[in-house]
């Protein structure tokens, strides 16, 4: 075993934060290793300093044997270290090879040798299975295909190291999968790699061993093979982290019902002749692989797109008007997929979002007047009851991390007491404590008689939560299975579209629902 | 009807159209080039002002035209190394510092001439650009005086665009240019330092406003008068829009402008009974539907008037 990379005694303060303390690391030749820890646990600084955007305050860094220069990422790039940052650091407007080739060439060279360059790109794409066309524009790309880019940006200056932030962060499951087989191929290429991830379940299948960060210190070190899920779950929080567990349903009266609803071209995907169910006290699982139109679905039940035909009623009433406030005003609460874009507005302050879904209501406004200090205070309630950490009334929303802002939304939504709940992927991206809470808290909304309908792709999650189960493929949703009968292989074969067992363990269980 | 016919029948007015546009070309190149690498530089009404002073001025001195010319292009620079280093390093508004700078170096211009020529009551000549008639070529009927029989400054800002267009898009140096106006955290990570390439950007860019200024005083007319820009810089940052921040367009756009311009210049002496001042809107109110009609398609650099900070999204 060579050893590629040396990362000795590493310290980095901020101020009076310590970020990184003694932190040492290493990688051999072929080898993945994964860096766990939870946000802010000092995951990305250090590989920063790797890669040369921060400077260490104590340590030193060598590849392949040779001490990196400090606070050079042009230094490290020469040596064979490449980044794929969370957040591609690519241009929507240029092409792919416009994209990779940046900074690759002698800056007043007078002619830029884009044939070579693209050989080369085509080169490596087809070596390592990265398939993407140099000519298209990156703002045509999906999110999948973007990360290709930033990998074959990083192969394409030669990296012999590669180093991942995050990588599936913004993937599908499918995309995540598909991603580390391309990763277990480069280490046969001879490439050595770290990924950066706070989900147990990608460490333990793609790492050969892992390093648990917590608090800016390494806290263990372990071989994959000789360690477990549960192992590494105590290790990264410093605590015993269990899931909240599921108390049996009390189905009450039909809260939500969709018959053939059915709507084309909004949302990303169509919805096909889709007719479900939610009932009072009970949590409606719909699981899918992104893009099957679950995040249509949602947008017609929180009222965003009128369904082209087909009905909706909420207890009881047929839903006439298709619109977000006459759902809210409905009792329908929502947590929004994509919490940056949808679910706040990045430079307004905590309490304006805490508000503004309710603005209208009597409490927060009165003869055109915001009630400022009604808002603020309901603000300030929320973010003491729902434990959301690192925010002030007044602040921006922008500087909150993942976890915390979901626990506002979910604060947001749960103090309106909605009677139906929509949450879409509603862990994505967070890490394991913050997971657990939310869990706790649509548990306990469902403990209080509302009925969830939960989206999401994580088959644990919705195992965890629900009672029932619907897998979603190419907008129309399959039979529901109870979730005591729901595991791994069925809801795979379910989400692939083979629902002949579905239908068979809906026809036993269907007198009891 | 006939009279319209006439005007645009004449090879006086398409001569004007090239020499008219002239100024706009700079300009807009200038614009473009510190837009592409993702500053906006309001600062040009003011930076051409001061190129067209510090131009003449440096003739009238003694020096010959293109020492003016370079007097101009330096004068501009150093405005633009102003600017820059506001807004790029600094991260002020780009707007505020922009108007900023319009006024400053309008002022500037103003006070250095008036040093230089306290008490002229009109303002001094000197000798300025000669047509250059290519030969041959401009023995073409028609065609030929209206594009080969220009002053040598107007070859030039025609020559800038293609090589303009070369650089940005054929060269590595182009390519980390448009990076750093679409995207600098992604030139950061490939080790090229941004705020330096910004820097250098509008310094060059500049450099085309102040040759800009330079060509009204030098070539279109031979003494300098405070009021002379006239807006011209404005119109080159609406023909940048215009032009989708591409060279190729910006030329086109520039071009269209002087044709509009020149056609109401003629129209003025034509036709009566018409207040002159609405021939003197019309380029402009056909700016504003041209630009209607083609910036809404445009590709806007992304990082356009956003300060780059290390380490910051």
């Amino acid at each position: 075993m060579t050893r590629v990379l040396e990362l000795s005694h590493i310290t980095k303060r901020f101020g009076a934060v310590t970020a990184n303390e003694d932190v040492s690391l290493h990688l051999d030749r072929g080898e993945i290793v994964a860096l766990l820890g939870e946000n802010g646990a000092g995951k990305t600084t250090l590989m920063s300093i790797l890669f040369g955007h921060y400077t260490a305050d104590e340590g030193t860094v060598r590849v392949e044997g040779q001490e990196l220069p400090p606070g050079r990422s042009r230094a490290a790039i020469r040596a064979g270290v490449g980044m794929v940052h969370q957040h591609f650091a690519l241009a929507p407007n240029l092409s792919v090879l416009d994209n990779v080739m940046t900074g690759t060439e002698p800056l007043w060279r007078l002619r830029s040798d884009r044939a070579a360059g693209r050989a080369k790109l085509v080169a490596l794409s087809e070596r390592f299975g990265l398939r993407v066309d140099p000519d298209a524009l990156v703002s045509d790309l999906s999110v999948g295909e973007c990360q290709r880019v930033e990998i074959l940006k990083a192969l394409y200056n030669d990296a012999r190291i590669l180093i991942l932030d995050e990588p599936t962060a913004v993937l599908t499951a499918q995309e995540a999968e598909s991603l580390f087989a391309t990763l277990r191929q480069m280490t046969e290429n001879g490439l050595s790699l770290i990924f950066i991830s706070h989900k147990l379940h990608e460490v333990m299948s793609a790492s050969d061993r892992v390093v648990v960060l917590r608090r800016g210190c390494v806290v263990a070190e372990r071989r994959t093979s000789e360690t477990s899920r549960e192992e590494l779950a105590e290790l990264m929080v410093g605590r015993k982290v269990e899931r909240p567990a599921r108390a049996p349903a009390v189905p009450g009266r039909v809260l939500l019902e969709a018959v053939d609803l059915s709507l084309h071209g909004k949302g990303g995907a169509s919805l096909h002749d889709v007719s479900f169910r939610l009932r009072a006290g009970e949590t409606l699982g719909i699981i899918g692989v992104s893009g099957n139109g679950q995040t249509t679905l949602a947008g017609v039940v929180s009222g965003l797109y009128p369904p082209s035909s087909g009905s909706l009623s909420v207890d009881g009433r047929a839903v006439t008007r298709h619109t977000v406030p006459d759902a809210i005003a409905a009792g329908i609460g929502r947590i929004p997929e994509d919490r940056n874009a949808e679910g706040s507005i990045g430079d307004m302050t905590t309490w304006e979002n805490a508000v503004l879904e309710r603005i209208w209501s009597p409490d927060f406004s009165a003869r055109g007047f915001v009630r400022r200090a009604a808002a603020r205070k309901a603000t300030a309630d929320i973010l003491a009851r729902y434990d959301v950490r690192g925010a002030s009334v007044d602040g921006r929303i922008r500087l909150l991390s993942g976890g915390n802002m979901q626990k506002l939304i979910l604060g947001r939504v749960l103090e309106a007491g909605p009677d139906i709940l929509v949450a879409a992927q509603p862990s994505r991206g967070l890490d394991e404590g913050a997971i657990a809470g939310v869990h706790a808290r649509l548990l306990e909304a469902r403990g209080r008689g509302a009925g969830v309908l939960l989206i999401s792709e994580d088959l644990d999650e919705v195992i965890a939560l629900s009672d029932r189960i619907r897998a979603i493929v190419n907008g129309r949703l399959s039979p529901a299975i109870p979730a005591g009968r729901a595991n791994a292989q069925l809801l795979g074969l379910m989400m692939a579209g083979d629902w002949s067992a579905a239908e068979r363990i809906e026809a036993e269980t269907h007198d009891a629902l | 009807m006939s009279v319209l016919f006439d005007i645009l029948g004449s090879v006086g007015m398409w001569e004007a159209v090239l020499r008219i546009a002239t100024p706009l070309i700079l300009g807009t190149l200038g614009v473009l080039l510190c837009e592409r690498v993702g500053v906006l530089n309001l600062g040009i009404e003011g930076i051409m002002a001061f190129g067209a002073m510090i131009g003449w001025l440096t003739v009238y001195q003694g020096g010959d035209l293109w020492t003016g010319m370079l007097a101009a292009a330096l004068g501009g620079a150093a405005f633009g190394f102003l600017h820059a280093l506001l807004t790029v390093p600094l991260g002020l508004s780009q707007h505020v510092t922009g108007l900023g700078i319009t006024l400053f170096a309008s002022s500037f211009a103003y006070y250095v001439f008036r040093l230089a020529v306290p008490t002229a009551s009109s303002p001094p000549t000197i000798d300025p650009f000669q047509p250059l008639s290519v030969p041959v070529l401009s023995e073409i009927p028609f065609l030929g005086p209206v594009l080969f029989n220009q002053t040598a400054p107007t070859y030039l800002a025609v020559a800038f665009v293609a090589l303009i267009a070369w650089g940005l898009y054929r060269t590595p140096l182009g390519l980390a240019v448009r990076m750093a106006g679409e995207n600098p955290h992604a030139l950061d990570a490939q080790g090229i330092d941004p705020i330096w390439l910004r820097i250098g950007t509008i310094m060059a860019g500049s450099a085309l406003m102040g040759m800009g200024g330079a060509f009204l005083t030098l070539s279109a007319f031979n003494s300098f008068f405070p009021t002379m820009i006239q807006g011209r810089g404005w119109v080159c940052v609406a023909l940048v829009v215009f032009a989708s921040w591409r060279p190729g367009r910006a030329l086109l756009g520039a071009l269209l402008f002087a044709l509009f311009d020149a056609f109401q210049l003629r129209l003025q002496t034509v036709v009566d009974g018409v207040p002159y001042q609405l021939f003197l809107m019309m380029p402009y109110l056909l700016s504003i539907v041209a630009l209607i009609i083609m910036a809404r398609r445009a590709r806007v650099p992304q990082a356009l008037m956003q300060p780059y900070r290390r380490g910051e999204r």
